[in-house]
């Protein structure tokens, strides 16, 4: 039993059923029950056509479940409207279906559950211990999830396409790819690599549609994906850019990353997402942490500022004035934002340790260290702090 | 198998033998600090005996109704709370003594010097659920 193939074809199995008019909870328990005929019948009766069999399958699965609705609640419309069999147009189908999962009407942690069960084809449970939640509540959210699209599902055999229909306009890929972001932000835990996963994920989104950010994004995940060997210690404690051994970076993904990238310039349509792999291109391109072209990377954040006016951009710029211009100009970069910021007085304390000020410097890593987000963060920013104090004490 | 909650508190325990605050340590006691840590960690999923184990940021606030149609009533975040827990482990163990042992050995994780910290920890049993019988 294949389970990498029937993984890859779910998504475009489904598709197919949501394309045909079939609501997208109901399609999502039929292609379900596909699976669990394909995996009972497959390994005696391998299919010359497996995606077929499992459209044909799961399209009769659906229709019986729908044909046993219909008759309890005598809605037989669906049914009489069925179309003729036949192969689909899979990619804008899995297009389709990208943009199901990312509705506005869902929350943020429901469209990612949504995308990763319905697009990416992973379990109920291997999503639940990725996002470290009991498999209850997350089969809770993926199932109000799906009657929160089921509703918004577009029927070809539909006069007046419903909702989503405008969902055809490109601008509103901007929805897909801030839940792809999300994954990949989310990292690794549990037994599914979000990140690798998100990265597949936008791969393919990319195969299906011609959009700059797509691609963007792409790049900008392949760029970060490439330094994730150097991120982290044997003892897993964090490593900063500039301490990163920079052979250890994925030179293949970097080159990649770069080619999408630049592909994606040419075409003058600039978006965030393109803006900040920029930056990571930057990072990549330098052999060594103080030969970053930190004036270039200064510059990407003011278009990112342009484009998004975004408070933690502003503070990442400031971080750049600093290596560019110096740490006083960094300092007074960060002297224009609101204290209150994510990660502010980390950054306070960086450039006052680049200023010389240790002292300053160390208490404010330590008082960084209190307010971080999350535990590699709080042992790194307290292992600087701790760095600074046993400096000062010889 | 009885579960206990193991609590590590930033104030309101008595004060540790080793008292130094850890931003006064080396970067190398921290890192084995908390490979320390892990290591406990990772023991006691091999025993069987690990069910849980968070950290929690210090910042946080009391809130609580204030009545229909009213939004919640916030307090906090305090800077000087008398109790202040730092995060917990949760473990499944066959006995009190064993609950004790574990916490011990927690409590002995290296600090300043590469010495144990001697911390004390909180360690309080669940309530369980009914037992099936009962006569």
């Amino acid at each position: 039993m294949d389970e990498v193939l029937l993984r890859s074809l779910t998504p475009s199995v489904l598709a197919v059923l949501v394309r045909r008019g079939a609501d997208f909870a109901a399609a999502e328990d039929a292609v379900q029950d596909a699976l669990i005929e394909a995996v009972r019948v497959w390994p005696t009766a391998p299919p010359r056509d497996p995606k077929g069999w499992l459209v044909t399958v799961a399209w009769r699965k659906f229709l019986d479940a729908a044909r046993a609705d219909a008759a309890r609640r005598r809605r037989e419309d669906l049914v009489d409207e069925e179309p003729a069999p036949g192969p689909a147009p899979a990619v804008d189908d899995t297009l389709q279906l990208y943009f199901l999962c990312a509705h506005p009407s869902l929350t943020p942690s429901s469209a990612v559950a949504l995308t990763l069960r319905a697009v990416g084809g992973l379990t109920t449970r291997q999503i639940a211990r990725a996002y470290l939640v009991p498999e209850a509540t997350m089969a809770q959210r993926i199932s109000r999830a799906k009657r929160t699209v089921s509703g918004v599902g577009v029927s070809p055999a539909r006069a007046k396409p419903r909702a989503w229909g405008r969902f055809d306009r490109p601008g509103d890929v901007s929805t897909v790819l801030r839940v792809l972001y999300l994954v990949f932000n989310e990292g690794y835990s549990g037994d599914v690599d979000l990140a690798a996963e998100a990265i597949r994920l936008t791969r393919r989104l990319a195969a299906a549609i011609d959009h700059p950010e797509v691609a963007g994004l792409l790049a900008l995940m392949l760029l970060h994906h490439a330094r994730r060997a150097a991120r982290t210690a044997p003892d897993g404690s964090l490593v900063p850019l500039a301490e990163q051994d920079r052979g250890r970076w994925d030179t293949a993904l970097i080159a990649e990353g770069v080619e999408i990238l630049q592909a994606a310039l040419a075409r003058d349509r600039l978006g965030e997402f393109q803006a900040q792999a920029a930056v990571a291109a930057l990072h990549a391109d330098a052999p060594t942490a103080e030969e970053t072209d930190w004036v270039q990377i200064v510059e990407w954040y003011d278009e990112l500022t342009r484009l998004t006016d975004s408070p933690v951009v502003r503070l990442n710029r400031a971080v750049a004035v600093g290596e560019a211009d110096g740490p006083r100009a960094g300092l007074a970069a960060l002297a224009e934002l609101d204290a209150s910021l994510p990660r502010h007085t980390a950054v306070a304390a960086y450039l006052h340790e680049r200023d010389g000020d240790l002292a300053t410097a160390a208490r404010l890593y330590a008082e960084a260290a209190r307010k971080a987000p999350d535990l590699a963060e709080r042992d790194h920013l307290t292992r600087q702090a701790a760095r600074l104090n046993t400096r000062r004490r010889r | 198998m009885a579960k206990y909650l193991l609590l590590k508190h930033y104030r309101g325990a008595p004060a540790p033998v080793n008292d130094v605050p850890m931003d006064q340590w080396t970067p190398e006691e921290i890192s084995a600090h908390v490979q320390y840590m892990n290591d406990f960690a990772a023991r006691l999923e091999k025993t069987g005996e690990f069910v849980d184990g968070q950290a929690l940021a210090p910042e946080g606030m009391f809130v609580r109704y204030d009545g229909e149609g009213r939004p919640p009533v916030t307090d906090g975040p305090f800077a000087e709370t008398k109790d202040l827990i730092a995060g917990w482990m949760v473990i499944d163990v066959d006995s009190r003594e064993r609950a004790v042992e574990l916490a011990g050995e927690l409590s002995a994780a290296p600090g300043a010097g590469g010495k144990p910290i001697h911390e004390w920890l909180e360690v309080r049993p669940f309530l369980a659920a009914p037992p099936t019988i009962t006569e």
